[in-house]
């Protein structure tokens, strides 16, 4: 009897075994304090309200002056320009898949 | 941007109120019965649309605030002008929508278009008289409720009172008074002194609709506090809790995330309150605290996913909830279908609200999710689903059987077909 309900997984189980196989490093408590941390702090977060407002202004104004044929590289013989340089990533924002 | 984050029918259901990501809102009315054109009955039309809320930016923390309303709710009606409040994450505001039909004509100051009259042109006095204008709908808000919450409202609710009404954000209740706008009661706080140890927020808050005294708020772990403001003025201690006991056996790492209630709603007696999880629908008793007195699977086949959704956040999805007087609730769920559960005859529907399935004036056919096996015809796979379309805000008519659907950004207006 008992090596039957062990062998009986339920669906959901059968799912955590899924992610947890995907994902071995995810943290043990899902309802935790850093998940429900990172549900309080919704909202796109800036630098500065002058980031804020750079972000908005690109957005309407979709035509900003481009560093030159190669965008993306930046090399030891040339001088970045604020263009070059790659847009800043949200710096709180880490997946919940990273535990 | 035109996302619909809420709907909403007044107390008479002649309003519909609607409220988008781009913090918008639109109210539509129903057309009053007219011979000329008999099948305009019951529709719904375009009464006012205005910016409710705007973005702004929080300078101390760097943090952009949406301006998405999360909920409108109307205010009882007290006189011609009809009565709102809608709130975005952090303020909340009562707008005033009002008709003017008449424009007053012959004043002795001002010439016709606005101009002031050259004094002493004028020879003799004249009295104004009204006269019949085309009809204007005027919005304009009335009272802004600002910086009480520093997290992010989820509810607002008007008291039975009409004069105080609720707003609750992810750790805290605040009670209001609608004439004041400088001063909030703060009647729940559930942050902990330490913030490591959190572990539940409150995600919906409602007023009882009879007793002004009683209200409930729901958390991300599935219970629900009921608690009266006579006890004391903070109502940190419930009256009374309502949980489910778990089966400890078939815990996993997704039970606690499932079980998060989305929204609460008291049934229009006050005997019942309804709540939504992400698999299901629960009806409680008031009067019993430790398991629901029924239970409706919305989608149970799910299950079976809750990995994949998981991981493409769809697990964290908010559907609301709502009642047809006593004896049906309504919610919805994905690939455009909403779910309607009969309470007394223990029937269950699946519709689709989508351009393809519904032409005006024909009957909507009933949808059906194949859970396994074979699939039959005209049903759908569950790895089928569409899970971006999602249905989460629906609402019923107060009297009639006339439902409004949310589907990302389109409204569906559905009615019963009368024979």
């Amino acid at each position: 009897q008992d090596m039957q309900d062990k062998e009986t997984v339920t669906p959901e189980r059968a799912e955590e075994a899924k992610l947890k196989a995907k994902y071995p490093n995810l943290g043990q408590k899902p309802g935790g304090s850093d998940f429900l941390m990172k549900r309080l702090q919704k909202g796109q977060k800036y630098f500065d309200s002058g980031d804020y407002n750079m972000a908005k202004a690109k957005m309407k104004n979709k035509q900003l002056p481009s560093a030159g044929p190669d965008k993306n590289l930046v090399t030891g013989d040339h001088i970045p320009t604020p263009q070059d340089l790659p847009q800043r990533k949200s710096s709180l924002v880490t997946s919940k898949l990273a535990g | 941007a035109d996302i619909i984050s809420t709907v909403e029918f007044n107390y008479s259901g002649d309003l519909l109120a609607t409220g988008d990501k781009g913090g918008r809102v639109v109210i539509f009315q129903r057309e009053q019965e007219n011979k000329s054109r008999p099948h305009s009955r019951g529709e719904y039309n375009v009464y006012s649309t205005f910016q409710s809320h705007e973005p702004e930016f929080d300078y101390l923390k760097s943090l952009e605030i949406e301006e998405k309303i999360n909920k409108i709710r109307w205010l009882p009606q007290q006189n011609a002008a009809h009565f709102l409040l809608s709130t975005n994450d952090k303020t909340i505001k009562l707008w005033k929508i009002s008709e003017r039909d008449k424009r007053a004509e012959g004043y002795n100051l001002k010439d016709e278009d606005g101009r002031l009259r050259d004094p002493f042109r004028i020879t003799a006095l004249r009295v104004p008289i009204l006269k019949p204008m085309d009809l204007m709908v005027e919005a304009s808000p009335r009272r802004i409720f600002a910086n009480a919450h520093t997290y992010h409202i989820n509810s607002i609710s008007v008291n039975s009172d009409h004069e105080t009404y609720l707003s609750a954000d992810d750790l805290r209740i605040n009670l209001w008074h609608l004439e004041i706008t400088d001063r909030s009661f703060n009647i729940v706080d559930i942050k902990p002194a330490n913030m490591e140890e959190l572990t539940e927020v409150i995600t919906a808050a409602e007023f009882h609709p009879h007793h002004c005294n009683v209200f409930v708020y729901s958390s991300s772990k599935g219970t629900i506090r009921l608690c009266d403001m006579r006890s004391s003025a903070l109502c940190d201690r419930h009256s009374k809790f309502f949980e489910e006991p778990e089966d400890p056996s078939s815990r996993s790492f997704f039970s606690e995330i499932i079980s998060s209630i989305s929204d609460v709603k008291f049934s229009h007696s006050g005997r019942y309150m309804m709540t939504r999880d992400y698999l299901s629908v629960k009806v409680w008793d008031l009067n019993m605290e430790n398991r629901p007195v029924e239970t409706y699977q919305v989608h149970e086949y799910l299950r079976s996913k809750l990995c994949s959704l998981y991981e493409n956040d769809c697990i964290f999805d908010k559907f609301e909830c709502c009642w047809n007087g006593p004896d049906a609730i309504m919610t919805g769920s994905y690939n455009n279908f909403f779910r309607m559960f009969d309470r007394s005859t223990r029937r269950d529907i699946t519709l689709e609200a989508s351009r393809e399935s519904s032409k005006p004036r024909a009957v909507l056919k009933p949808r059906k999710v194949c859970t396994g096996g074979k699939r039959k015809k005209d049903e759908i796979s569950v790895d089928s689903l569409d899970f971006n379309k999602k249905i989460l805000h629906t609402a019923w008519h107060p009297v009639e059987n006339i439902i409004a659907v949310a589907a990302t950004n389109n409204l569906y207006i559905f009615q019963d077909k009368i024979n």
